[in-house]
């Protein structure tokens, strides 16, 4: 059990970081890639979740579902840059 | 050494081998110059990682049904993410975001 909470605990620090490349991010296309990056490792949090707290079959399918909105939210973002054709 | 224990051992040892393609996914989202070199890495990293560290939970959880639950995972991040990032590519090039080019040393040997 121990061990799961180190890895969930060390996913959190690389969460932080990539929230500091979304945060300084130069334009807003790198903030859409460090979002879907902190989205999939959202997913293998709450993976790590459902096994530290016992009921994993629970928390797999909201780390599927969340999975798929994550997804899509980047999906819609991008179509939206591709229709707006400038980024300012 | 009985079955538990090595299943435990490779179970620990694929969700560390995932840990580490995370953080190289991380890295390179900091340290590459550029938008698309900055795609390149999370794309990849992200779904290596994610792969790597499902195969260690289900070999931790053992091979019942519930592990049919856990291919479905990255079986879907293996089609959803070079989609996003094929999408936000091209999102960058109709936005005409420049891709990085190295500077040319004039003379003076600048430190990479």
């Amino acid at each position: 059990m121990l061990f799961f909470t180190i890895v969930s605990f060390y996913l959190c620090v690389l969460i932080f970081i990539n929230l500091y490349r979304a945060i300084y991010g130069p334009d807003i296309l790198t903030r859409i890639a460090a979002i879907n990056a902190i989205g999939t490792k959202t997913v293998m949090i709450l993976i790590l979740i459902g096994f530290i707290y016992g009921r994993v079959e629970m928390f797999i399918d909201i780390a599927i579902v969340y999975a798929l909105l994550s997804f899509i939210a980047t999906i819609v973002a991008a179509k939206y840059f591709l229709t707006r054709r400038s980024i300012e | 050494m009985t079955f538990h224990t090595i299943q435990i051992i490779t179970a620990g040892f694929f969700i560390l081998a995932g840990l580490f393609f995370f953080t190289t996914a991380t890295l390179g989202l900091l340290r590459f110059p550029d938008f698309y070199c900055r795609l390149h890495a999370t794309g990849k990293g992200d779904t290596l990682g994610t792969l790597l560290m499902i195969v260690g939970f289900m070999i931790y959880e053992g091979f019942h049904l519930l592990s049919l639950k856990f291919i479905l995972i990255p079986l879907f991040l293996f089609m959803a993410s070079p989609t996003v990032t094929h999408s936000i590519g091209r999102a960058g090039v109709t936005c005409d975001v420049e891709p990085w080019e190295k500077k040319e040393q004039s003379g003076t040997e600048e430190t990479e």
